[in-house]
């Protein structure tokens, strides 16, 4: 899961007034749990327990009150979600409410019937992530052996379903070499999508961001090797390609705007703007098992707190491009200068963009130290990586 | 690897058959009172030319028949509108809304 996973974006749907009051994605975190342990995972560092989780029902209501609200578009993901069970079910709601439904998956403990059967329920698409298309280092990065041979089963299974493909592979300095061969593979497995993001760090990526950052001058690299790929592979090909924020003069319209275009709900039914938004103090999360998702959506203290402008300081109060980045991640913002309300240093107008962009050039440089892999209850190193 | 290449760009012209792959999906939005075209990882407003023209790929009428009934519709020289749709169906052809 990534940032670039949400929408709405350039020349898509988002502008008129009635997109500011639904939203038009949700992305379902059906369970924290994943065989994968990659050490960018935008899951929070604390992560829900499988007991927490949101029931059958439970989901099944958030599904159909999704579509009362006027959400559009569903994005199935984890943790790994086909891990729950009880996918089907979920899948089969969301899709006779006309909820467009979005698998994004690891892959790993897909089985080709379980594939077909999803189909047959309704699903509409599937986004599986890679690590590498170097199957030792893909194994290497997710802690999982044989994951990178099983993903591009999957990715076949996909195709011979005449089911639509996105690939997605996560970016960083210890795959950023292998960009050209990430973009053969995709046009080899029959993918209609690859989205290509730089590693946003924030949660587990933050704590790796020394084993994970790009320097500038590769990350420049992958900016050419994408616009040239983009023209050859035209009509082939759609690429989704997210810039990391380090390297930026311009923030990311994060979520497209804070409580605009997309919702997330957690594992345990907790309704949040964006999946990170819980690293913030003094926001009230709500949960769909206590208040309707369209009374959180319009009226919940989190989502009210950084809508539209009005919370902006400056530089951002005044500047002209407010309503296209607006002031970038408050997540962001918050961990790196202490308020959320204070411009991402993501924007080359923050005061401290120069020290963080410092930081980036610093560490890339430096030799990468060994991954902080996901798990549950543990944030120690992991041993042997 | 090997030949990745396998598959080559769709190329519109007055004699290109279109239809919309299973997972697009062109629906009007009643709270929103406008038609989207649901897609994988986007949502795409088409103005009100395109909800027609789309409507009218069906997998049978060929890029030229749509042209004349467009022009008939609204009283416009054919092949103007020809090449407008051409230009239109090669942009959503690229970006996977419609295939022959």
């Amino acid at each position: 899961m990534t940032d670039s996973a949400t929408l709405p974006r350039e020349d898509e749907t988002s502008n008129s007034e009635t997109c500011a009051r639904a939203p038009v994605g949700l992305l379902a975190e059906l369970t924290h749990r994943c065989p994968l342990q990659c050490p960018y995972c935008s899951n929070p560092v604390d992560l829900e327990r499988a007991n927490t989780e949101l029931t059958t029902q439970e989901w099944q209501h958030v599904m159909r009150q999704a579509a009362e609200l006027g959400i559009l578009q569903i994005h199935l993901s984890g943790g790994e979600p086909t891990a729950r069970k009880d996918l089907e079910d979920i899948v089969k709601t969301a899709a006779e409410v006309g909820l467009y439904t979005n698998l994004i998956t690891a892959g790993v403990l897909l089985t080709k019937e379980r594939l077909a059967r999803l189909q047959e329920l309704g699903l509409d698409h599937v986004q599986l992530s890679i690590q590498d298309v170097d199957a030792a280092n893909a194994d290497r990065i997710a802690a999982y052996k044989g994951g990178s041979d099983k993903k591009r089963e999957v990715a076949k299974w996909v195709r011979e379903l005449d089911m639509p493909l996105t690939i997605n592979a996560p970016l960083h300095r210890q795959n950023i070499d292998n960009l050209p061969a990430i973009i053969d593979y995709s046009v080899e497995v029959g993918a209609g999508r690859l989205e290509v993001a730089h590693i946003q760090y924030y949660a587990w990526a933050l704590k790796n961001r020394a084993a994970l950052m790009p320097t500038r001058e590769a990350f420049m690299k992958t900016v050419e090797i994408v616009n040239e790929a983009k023209e050859r592979l035209k009509g082939i090909l759609v690429f989704d390609f997210v810039v990391p924020d380090y390297y930026a003069k311009y923030p990311k319209p994060c979520m497209g705007g804070w409580g605009r275009g997309i919702m997330n709900v957690t594992p345990s039914g907790r309704v949040l703007p964006c999946h990170a938004a819980e690293s913030l103090p003094g926001l009230e999360f709500e949960n769909v098992r206590d208040r309707p998702l369209a009374d959180i959506w319009l009226k919940g203290q989190a989502f009210e707190m950084f809508r539209g402008t009005e919370w902006m300081k400056e530089p951002c109060r005044s500047c002209s491009r407010k309503e296209i980045d607006f002031g970038g991640c408050r997540c962001q913002a918050y961990a790196l200068t202490g308020d959320a309300a204070n411009t991402d240093p993501a924007c080359s107008l923050s005061p401290l963009h120069q020290d963080w962009a410092q930081v980036a050039k610093e560490e890339s440089h430096k030799p990468s130290p060994e991954f902080v892999y996901r798990r549950m209850g543990k944030s120690g190193p992991a041993a042997g990586a | 690897m090997s030949e990745p290449q396998t598959r080559s760009r769709l190329i519109i012209d007055a004699d290109s058959i279109l239809k919309l792959p299973r997972h697009i999906k062109l629906k009007h939005d009643q709270g929103r009172g406008l038609y989207v075209i649901l897609a994988p990882e986007r949502v795409f407003e088409p103005d009100e030319t395109s909800v027609e023209v789309l409507k009218l790929c069906d997998g049978e009428r060929p890029v030229n028949t749509i042209a004349q009934i467009l022009a008939e519709q609204y009283q416009a020289p054919a092949d103007v509108i020809l090449a407008d749709i051409i230009d239109m169906l090669q942009e959503l052809a690229d970006k996977g809304v419609v295939k022959s």
